[in-house]
């Protein structure tokens, strides 16, 4: 237990150390780490991460927590968490020390330059993974062959919806939209 | 000790009520710490949020540390990164026991089934609005591309891409310098 613990921070420090631009950054580490850790599998980091975004405080922590507790239950929470957190700690005090003028630190601002599109870079692989997963059959497309039991119509439906409303809409919070595709799977049966 | 106690819970407030990380926050730090505790001033509490921005970690987090640090200098960083994650710690951690004692309920598997398709639109959201900040021009969309197609194809830990970006951001950040000379 002792050693899973530790492996757990050991994990998450580095997560904290090298995702940059906030919460949905952490998306593409925490799916390396479950794919060759065993720890969780891809669907139920998708389930986290919509009960991350649907309750309060910052994504990224909720993330590290909610993963900490699967993995390790209540300690492994805790652990992760400050395992998540540790580097940012250190990091913005050394920052707060020696460097008053930071971000217009010439290295600094061209590290920027390069590091932002390539996070997107990393969101956009994760995005993609997320959209095989939800809109496309590819397991019983290659069990009978057949072109149309590729997509799982009744979720590119509500995609499609989804994205129309939120764009319109852009000042409701997603929380209501994540509620919504509750009622929508359970009413439609989307698990069958 | 009192001003760490104060630093907790105000950072607890903050951590408990604001939906959505780091951006949502911003509203609610003026509201709490620039005008009912004068921690800090406008000017400050906005260029803290760009240094997070611009530092590795949770956004929320790194605006904690700093203002707690100007405080009440490391203890005071710390006490306010903690009041900040412990109201997450709590809520997530009782969900996840719920949800686990009831994942195999078929009304539970629906709704989840369903929940996972708003995330793909969400996330898909999130990519269309930081476009615009992080892909500046060609070389930047180059970075953009390759990590994209790179990190999709190749078995890799996605630390090496970031390592990489950032070198490359600071050699031709550098290069184009010299050429201006």
């Amino acid at each position: 237990m002792l050693m899973l613990l530790l492996r757990l921070f050991y994990e998450f420090f580095k997560v904290g150390l090298f995702s940059v631009g906030g919460g949905l950054a952490t998306l593409p580490f925490l799916q390396e780490m479950g794919a060759r850790t065993g720890w969780f599998t891809t669907e139920q980091l998708y389930d986290m991460l919509a009960v991350s975004e649907s309750t309060p405080g910052p994504i990224g922590v909720n993330m590290a927590t909610y993963v900490g507790f699967t993995t390790a239950g209540a300690a492994g929470s805790v652990v992760a968490t400050l395992g998540l957190v540790t580097p940012s700690v250190i990091v913005i005090l050394i920052v707060a020390l020696f460097l008053k003028n930071f971000k217009d630190n010439k290295y600094v601002k061209s590290a920027f330059y390069g590091l932002r599109p390539a996070s997107m870079g990393l969101i956009c692989t994760a995005a993609i993974g997320v959209v095989l997963i939800t809109l496309f059959n590819i397991d019983l497309f290659r069990e009978t062959g057949k072109i149309i039991d590729l997509f799982s119509f009744k979720a590119i439906i509500l995609a499609v919806v989804l994205f129309a409303l939120s764009n319109i809409f852009k000042k409701i919070h997603p929380v209501v939209w994540i509620g919504l595709a509750a009622v929508v799977g359970i009413v439609f049966g989307f698990a069958a | 000790m009192k001003l760490l106690f104060e630093l907790f819970i105000t950072f607890f407030k903050l951590g408990a009520v604001t939906f959505g990380g780091g951006y949502a926050m911003l509203p609610i730090i003026q509201r709490e710490v620039v005008e009912k505790k004068k921690w800090a001033t406008e000017e400050e509490v906005l260029d803290y949020y760009a240094i997070g921005q611009c530092t590795p970690g949770v956004i929320a987090v790194n605006t904690a540390t700093f203002i707690g640090q100007k405080k009440k200098g490391i203890l005071g960083g710390i006490a306010a990164t903690l009041g900040v994650i412990f109201p997450s710690l709590i809520i997530i951690t009782v969900i996840a026991a719920f949800i686990r004692n009831f994942a195999e309920y078929k009304v539970v598997k629906n709704a989840f089934a369903g929940i996972r398709v708003c995330v793909a639109v969400l996330i898909v959201n999130a990519i269309i609005k930081l476009w615009k900040k992080s892909v500046v021009d060609a070389v930047t969309f180059c970075i953009f591309l390759a990590v994209t197609a790179l990190s999709f194809f190749l078995d890799v830990s996605p630390i090496i891409f970031v390592v990489a970006a950032a070198v490359i951001g600071i050699i031709v950040k550098n290069l184009e310098v010299r050429k201006k000379c």
